[in-house]
């Protein structure tokens, strides 16, 4: 029963969508207000349907409903309710309904707000509902939900034990909040295009929906991150592995996406260039499901793939991004050119941040899909190691990250650099300071140490220095606190990238219980591997002592569980934090009577995500304060009415 | 020219030269860092030279799988037409078995055996990764639905 509520519910869904696109593009027409309220009501209805069509597909989870192919396929009884719930999007099925769930609340949230004009609306709307609508298609066609399986089988087949993690669980639904945020706007850019508005009006409506897309890519990236880290027991945080970049790739055009939207929200500068990227944003997005679902690119993380999808997805990326192309070149040479900067001021300043970004957006989509390039002409199957990313990605970084503080510094339209110069002047003294004094005390890598912690204190350093300097002169608003945050948790995760790339140390060894490992001034003595029963796993425990001058300090318990219904086994790290540094330690497989250990020490590596957690508080903050001036302003335009 | 002109030239100048640079950049960090990658029958047909890096990719032999002193291990990699021996000082992967797909990445020694210097883990047992499956179907050794 539950399965048709649900295939019916994603039906109607559809046949609201095409409502929705038909009567939205309708009433981007000056004169048809009829079809926008058509659109505007048929995307509250697509919203109601999805979000039916999802709780049903989570009712046939959490009560284990076998008889729906996709549950028996990624499902257990003895699973714990918390991963029944969240083995809804783990498999593909069920995340593809959760992308188009989080479609439909953007949508409606479009529908409900109604920022810019009508018009403007409706057109977004229109384009919302053509996406949905393929996406829906897509759906139904090659990745139903909820197929039945007859007979059902007694039990499911389990859920890949690695996705069994809460950091996992909460990671895919962040990432596609923010790949599905950046198709509003990509809708709002298509929508200015087709109505002509594309003026600093267009871009206050859109930002706050770029904002949370980006916040959304920023959590989702630190999550991933982060479970990389503590679950795949290697030790690193980034591998520049292709499914990684593909969630980088869109983070980068959002990141210009927003700078380049303040400036044609303030002074109507760069509009063409901010429409591009809001096509751009979203079309790397689409590109990144495409690599991730249709498994054309060796991933490390890669999971079991159907070709006939990524045909599909492909057609899809194909339409969305040629339509939208096409329509750029068509009604972009129309739309009114922006006002005049001089050389000094912050419009230059973000656009060399965008150049910069662009550049870093283009050596990542280079080297992730040469490979494919390089196949389709040579037939060599190769793939681009981790250093080209480092190479290529890392001194454009370096010089856009030296530029960041300049920006705030300068005023709209006419900045004066020789005072900005002036004003930092002092944060580069103390920047360069810390810089020495970590050459001086760090080995190895001293000097790239000093300069990556010179650069840390820099951003950091001058994001304080702002803040004073506002309130001295009271103008702290929430847009001075955003980009500080923002900034100086950039400057964080650097530190921590710098920490533990140069001064990681790990060992390795075959012990018995007893034997200890010695690693960077802590000893680890395996005491003894026990076995422990999970609720649908069972363990071999490691119990390892953390022994510093002769004392034990902590004790670790890395594991191997194996789960019986997926017949798979995974690692379990065990990480003793300070905040300031990791040690960490992982069980390798058995060797006779002995155990593989290995075992690492991170130094600052919870700065990594401690600073991305940081960058998303500050568009939070710009976010919120954003909102809540609107609230304001819409209070006091109802004052004279009283 | 008038200034606003030169201006514009000259950011147009710098955009070039930046890009020109950025391309520059991006090909020699490539020609370095592109590892190729060959099944066993590629190795012994291309006469791969001993320490170039690469990536090897195949089936880990039923039965090849020996423990040596410490963390090594040694195991075949088949294409079920060429074997070559694999040397790996570490922990394997949690998904690492016997008959199952492996990809490494490492090089040639003297001897031919392929020193590893990493073993690709992979999330998903149900996962082949896609030149494992090529090399099986070059050697005429893949069946549909393995």
């Amino acid at each position: 029963m539950i399965g048709e509520i649900g295939q019916l519910a994603l039906c109607l869904a559809l046949a609201l969508s095409l409502v929705m696109a038909g009567a939205g593009l309708i009433g981007a027409r000056g004169v048809a207000a009829n079809a926008r309220a058509l659109a505007s009501g048929a995307t509250m209805g697509f919203a109601v349907f999805v979000t039916l069509a999802f709780g049903a597909l989570m009712v046939a989870f959490v009560t284990s409903d076998f008889s729906i192919m996709d549950v028996a396929n990624n499902s257990h009884t003895m699973k714990p309710l918390i991963y029944k719930i969240t083995g809804v999007w783990a498999n593909h099925e069920g995340s593809m309904l959760l992308w188009v769930l989080v479609l439909a609340l953007y949508s409606a949230a479009i529908a409900f707000a109604r920022r810019g004009s009508e018009r403007l609306t409706s057109a977004a709307l229109g384009v919302q509902g053509l996406l949905a609508a393929a996406f829906l298609l897509f759906i139904l066609f090659t990745s139903n939900p909820f197929l039945r399986l007859d007979p059902p089988p007694f039990e499911g087949a389990g859920l890949n034990p690695l996705l069994q993690d809460p950091g996992l669980a909460f990671h895919p639904p962040m990432l596609y909040a923010g790949y599905v945020g950046l198709s509003a706007a990509f809708a709002y850019a298509a929508a200015a295009l087709i109505t002509g508005e594309a003026d600093s009006q267009w871009a206050r409506a859109a930002r706050p929906f770029m904002l949370m897309a980006w916040i959304a890519l920023t959590l989702g990236i630190t999550l991933g991150s982060w479970w990389a880290y503590y679950d795949l027991g290697w030790g690193g945080f980034w591998f520049w592995d292709p499914v990684e970049n593909a969630s980088l790739m869109p983070w980068l055009v959002a990141t210009a996406l927003l700078h380049s939207a303040l400036a044609t929200e303030r002074t109507g500068a760069f509009r063409t260039w901010t429409l591009l990227l809001a096509i751009a944003g979203f079309s790397l997005s689409l590109i990144g499901t495409f690599l991730v679902r249709s498994g054309v690119l060796t991933s490390v993380h890669a999971f079991a793939n159907d070709p006939e999808r990524g045909k599909f997805i492909l057609a899809m990326l194909g339409a969305a991004i040629g339509g939208a192309l096409a329509l750029f070149a068509w009604r972009a040479p129309k739309l009114e050119g922006g006002s005049a900067f001089f050389m000094a001021s912050r419009e230059t300043m973000l656009l060399l941040n965008n150049l910069l970004l662009f550049g870093a957006v283009s050596a990542v989509f280079l080297g992730t899909l040469f490979p494919l390039f390089q196949e389709a002409i040579t037939g060599a199957k190769i793939s681009v190691g981790a250093p080209y990313f480092a190479i290529t990605f890392a001194p454009i970084f370096v010089v856009l990250l030296l530029l960041v503080p300049f920006g705030p510094r300068l005023g709209w339209k006419r900045g004066d650099l020789k005072e900005a110069a002036r004003a930092l002047a002092p944060v580069a003294g103390i920047a360069l300071l810390f810089g020495v004094l970590v050459l001086a005390i760090a080995t190895p890598h001293a000097l790239a140490a000093g300069g990556s912690f010179a650069l840390a204190a820099w951003l950091i350093v001058s994001s304080a220095a702002d803040l004073r300097l506002r309130v001295k002169s009271r103008s702290l608003s929430p847009s001075a606190w955003a980009s500080a945050f923002a900034h100086a948790g950039l400057g964080i995760t650097l530190m921590g990238i710098a920490g533990t790339s140069l001064w990681r140390v790990e060992a390795q060894d075959v012990l018995a219980p007893g034997g200890t490992l010695p690693v960077a001034g802590y000893s680890l003595r395996l005491d003894n591997v026990v076995l422990v029963q999970g609720k649908n796993y069972r363990a071999e425990q490691a119990l390892v002592s953390v022994l510093a001058d002769g004392h034990t300090i902590a004790m670790l318990r890395p594991e191997k569980r194996f789960f019986p219904a997926e017949g798979q086994a995974i690692s379990e790290t065990s990480i003793r934090t300070t905040g300031f540094s990791d040690l960490y330690v992982a069980l390798g497989d058995q060797r006779d009577d002995k155990w593989i250990i290995r075992a690492y020490v991170n130094p600052l590596a919870p700065f990594i995500w401690f600073g991305g957690g940081f960058m998303a508080l500050g568009g939070l903050t710009s976010l919120t304060g954003r909102l809540r001036r609107r609230a304001v302003a819409g209070a006091l335009a109802e004052m004279p009415a009283q | 020219m008038n200034p606003k002109k030169r201006r514009r030239l000259a950011f147009a100048a710098a955009i070039v030269v930046a890009a020109a640079g950025g391309a520059a950049l991006v090909v020699t960090a490539l020609q370095d860092n592109v590892l190729y990658f060959y099944s066993p029958s590629d190795v012994i047909q291309k006469h791969v030279p001993a320490g170039v890096s690469f990536r090897i990719g195949g089936l880990v032999e039923n039965g090849s799988l020996k423990h040596g002193s410490g963390a090594q291990v040694q195991f075949v990699v088949t294409d079920r037409r060429e074997k070559i021996d694999v040397t790996y000082n570490g922990a394997l992967p949690d998904l690492f078995r016997e008959g199952q797909g492996v990809v490494a990445v490492g090089a040639l020694d003297a001897r031919g055996t392929f020193a590893a210097s990493e073993v690709l883990a992979k999330h998903d047992e149900r996962y082949m990764p896609p030149e494992v499956v090529d090399a099986l179907k070059r050697s005429g050794r893949w069946k549909e639905g393995q």
